[in-house]
């Protein structure tokens, strides 16, 4: 371990050796030399790493690169108004950023197939029913068997709803574990809207879990996004559309999710 | 053991209903009220056609009228015009006034609802319709891809239906032939996103107008660049109008057109240089038309609407009742100045004169209302309203359009100048009468903006181009749908009905020009 300066220090009392200034420049002019030996006689670990090491320098200078050539184009004309070209009636109003990317973007999607079934959220931690059921055994009849359950996390529970008799009531869905809507994310506008839950489409959990409407972090769930005025190829207006929980719902008391894209 | 036949299904009761109703309106003039001396005058010269004819009211419909007047103009059996009959209120002195459409049979439009009684003497006037018919398109006949960008304009050649030019975000304008589906020729000089593109009425020129502040001259045929750029403008050309061909000295076309910089540029195509600038507006200048009367009218972000000599490249009236944006005009005569000389017969002209002479009488024949020359103009604005000009009597207003919900986009008139489209904002087509303004009908039926609309050369259907990615086919007669035509992935942007009816164009985001025809 180096005490204090040292170096800076001789430096500043008695200047650099004489030929500091033709070293370096003899180092530099050789270091291409001296990675291209490294690069052919490196084994083993150290190889590795510095492969790795070569390889991100060899993509920031393509970057770099790139960012000259295109600083380079002389650029002629005025700068358009937008990125997307746009009839001369709709130059001079503020596009509202509206769903309409959205849309655009799900059919470009759409064409690459390995996207059709990819989500934001692709794995999620398990659940076990102990953590999700909570036992019922207040009543005569239901301590005796204990067949009764109560559902711990937050559910969606369609408006046509009705609870069974008593008796037959097996799941228990807290009124106040119910949820109606949902603050759901355009992943590229990033704007956040309020959108009514139309149905749980998946809880990745258990297949149970998606009858029983639980919501859960990675449920998918369709949302009426009816509001945002996105049509179909057919000039329909869109209605239902699918999206993805992110977070915890019953840790946060609201429920966040990502439109599918 | 007796067979049942099972009851009617749904479509076959609708079916039957449909039929009834029918029937019964057909049946239920009643046929003792005897007859109703009728005159007929003609809507453009004001002339009587003859005495008064009396009429039984039981068989005056709109198709035994139309007999009877044709037999009374002496009409050929084998060249029956179609008419259009309406009923004008003789108490009120302005024409202006009371102005009712016969739409079935006279009894239903005027005796039924006490307008009239079968004591008076009924002035018809009557309105020649196009004689000949074009179908709605119904089905898409190519799908043409090419273009890099969205299609931000498009426009059918005067002369036939076979020649489209689009211009687009991917700085160039393409030429197609639409009999075979096939791009033609691909006009690349621009260097920005070609926003208007326009044929010269006698077919031999498209000029195109862009986001580069040029203007670009190109010849339909070889696809070839005709001499430079037209530069002068400092912002980008929102509008291109070529001078009417019944105007022109011979072999010298003019063009006007409309920028962002808020000026309006008249160009001498042929030597490429500014003949004069009308400046004048305070904003972005929207729209330019230039009128068969020599007079060029624009229409302003800066609220105005200004009509300009074009000779002399001055000011003559300033029109200001907007109260925002004025984003579309429309004149009455748009459909013939751009067609020229080309009508339905396709017999043109051999000689210059011969052809000025038809563009003067086509344009003359379309303008004459009471005998007199008259170009009306429509205007659409930001302030959700459309007003109805005659800039040749008055600088105010004929007529304030409202009802629209929304900024309205664009205008029409149709092609013989009776009715007037407009295109919103708020997903609906409305209709108007284009002699007083009065509202027709609302065309529901969009899901988003209407972009834009385009009449059929007859007049009688009308198709819009919306944001929700459809084209839908109107019945201006009866205001219905008549055809919905999805098939566009995306917005669509630009549409145009081809000036002998047989084709629709249309292009948008998607990338594809879309042919639609019958």
């Amino acid at each position: 371990m180096p005490q204090n300066e040292y170096i800076e220090r001789f430096q500043k009392q008695h200047g650099r050796r004489l030929d500091y200034e033709e070293r370096t420049r003899k180092r530099t002019a050789r270091e291409s030399h001296r990675v291209s030996k490294d690069s052919q006689h490196l084994t083993g670990l150290r190889a590795k790493l510095y492969q790795k090491k070569r390889h991100h320098e060899k993509i920031q200078m393509k970057k770099q690169i790139r960012q000259k050539e295109e600083s380079n184009v002389k650029s002629s004309g005025p700068a358009e108004p937008s990125s997307t070209p746009l009839p001369q009636y709709l130059l001079d109003r503020s596009q509202p950023t509206n769903a309409k990317a959205l849309s655009s973007a799900i059919k470009n999607k759409r064409n690459e197939k390995a996207a059709k079934f990819s989500v934001p959220l692709p794995k999620v931690k398990g659940i076990s029913e102990e953590e999700m059921f909570k036992v019922v055994k207040t009543g005569k009849k239901t301590a005796k068997k204990g067949w009764k359950r109560m559902i711990t996390k937050p559910t969606f529970v369609g408006p046509d709803f009705t609870r069974r008799p008593v008796k037959y009531e097996r799941f228990i869905r807290p009124m106040g574990l119910r949820y109606k809507k949902a603050h759901v994310t355009h992943p590229q506008l990033k704007v956040t809207v309020q959108l009514p839950i139309i149905s749980v489409k998946k809880n990745p959990q258990n297949p149970m879990y998606t009858q029983l409407g639980v919501l859960t972090k990675g449920t998918i769930i369709e949302v009426n996004v009816s509001e945002l005025g996105m049509v179909t190829a057919g000039g329909k207006v869109v209605w239902g559309r699918w999206a993805q929980v992110t977070n915890n719902p019953e840790m946060d008391g609201c429920l966040n999710a990502v439109l599918l894209v | 053991m007796a067979t049942f036949i099972p009851p009617p299904s749904k479509r076959q009761r609708i079916a039957v209903a449909d039929k009834a109703r029918e029937q019964q309106d057909i049946e239920s003039i009643p046929d003792h009220l005897g007859s109703i001396r009728v005159q007929f005058y003609d809507q453009a010269t004001g002339k009587s056609s003859g005495a008064p004819v009396s009429i039984p009211v039981a068989d005056a419909t709109v198709k035994n009228l139309e007999l009877l007047l044709n037999t009374l103009q002496r009409n050929d059996t084998s060249e029956r015009i179609p008419y259009r009959f309406s009923y004008r209120s003789e108490t009120s002195g302005s024409n202006l006034n009371n102005t009712l459409d016969i739409s079935h049979d006279l009894y239903h439009s005027l005796l039924k609802s006490g307008l009239k009684t079968t004591e008076d003497s009924i002035s018809l006037q009557y309105t020649p319709q196009a004689v000949f018919r074009v179908r709605a398109v119904s089905r898409c006949a190519s799908s043409i891809p090419g273009h890099g960008e969205a299609i931000l304009a498009t426009s059918f050649s005067p002369s036939s239906s076979s020649r489209l030019v689009t211009g687009s975000g991917d700085n160039t304008a393409r030429v197609f032939d639409c009999d075979t589906g096939t791009p033609m020729h691909t006009l690349k000089d621009h260097t920005s996103w070609v926003l208007v593109v326009s044929w010269s009425p006698d077919d031999s020129t498209i000029a195109t107008g862009s986001m580069d502040n040029t203007i670009r001259l190109w010849d339909p045929e070889t696809g070839k660049t005709l001499g430079t750029a037209l530069k002068g403008h400092t912002k980008w050309v929102n509008g291109l109008a070529w001078e009417p061909y019944h105007l022109q000295t011979q072999g010298r076309a003019r063009l006007a057109s409309s920028s962002k910089d808020a000026t309006v540029r008249i160009w001498d195509v042929v030597s490429k240089r500014i003949e004069s600038v009308l400046s004048g507006h305070k904003g972005s200048v929207s729209c330019v038309r230039w009128g068969g009367t020599g007079r060029i009218y624009t229409s302003s972000q800066d609220k105005t609407v200004k009509v300009w000599d074009a000779s002399k490249g001055t000011l003559i009236h300033t029109l200001s009742s907007h109260a925002h944006w004025v984003n579309h005009l429309a004149l009455s005569t748009d459909f013939v100045l751009r067609t020229a000389y080309h009508d339905h017969t396709a017999d043109i002209p051999p000689t210059e004169e011969g052809k000025i002479a038809k563009a003067k009488e086509r344009f003359e024949k379309a303008a004459t209302i009471d005998n007199q020359v008259v170009e009306r103009l429509v205007t659409a604005s930001d302030d959700f309203t459309i007003y109805l000009w005659d800039p040749s009597t008055s600088t105010k207003p004929l007529a304030r359009l409202m009802g629209h919900q929304k900024q309205v986009n664009h205008v029409t008139f149709s092609p013989d100048g009776l009715y007037i489209a407009s295109a919103g904002f708020d997903n609906h087509v409305k209709l108007w009468n284009a002699r007083d303004g009065k509202f027709i009908t609302t065309l529901r039926g969009h899901v988003g903006a209407v972009y834009m609309t385009c009449f059929s050369p007859d007049s009688r259907l009308l198709v819009s181009g919306s944001k929700d990615c459809t084209l839908k086919v109107w019945d201006v007669r009866t205001g219905k749908l008549k055809e919905d035509l999805p098939g566009h992935k995306d917005e669509v942007y630009a549409v145009d009905w081809s000036p002998d009816g047989g084709k629709v164009a249309s292009g948008g985001k998607d990338k594809a020009v879309r042919i639609w025809r019958h």
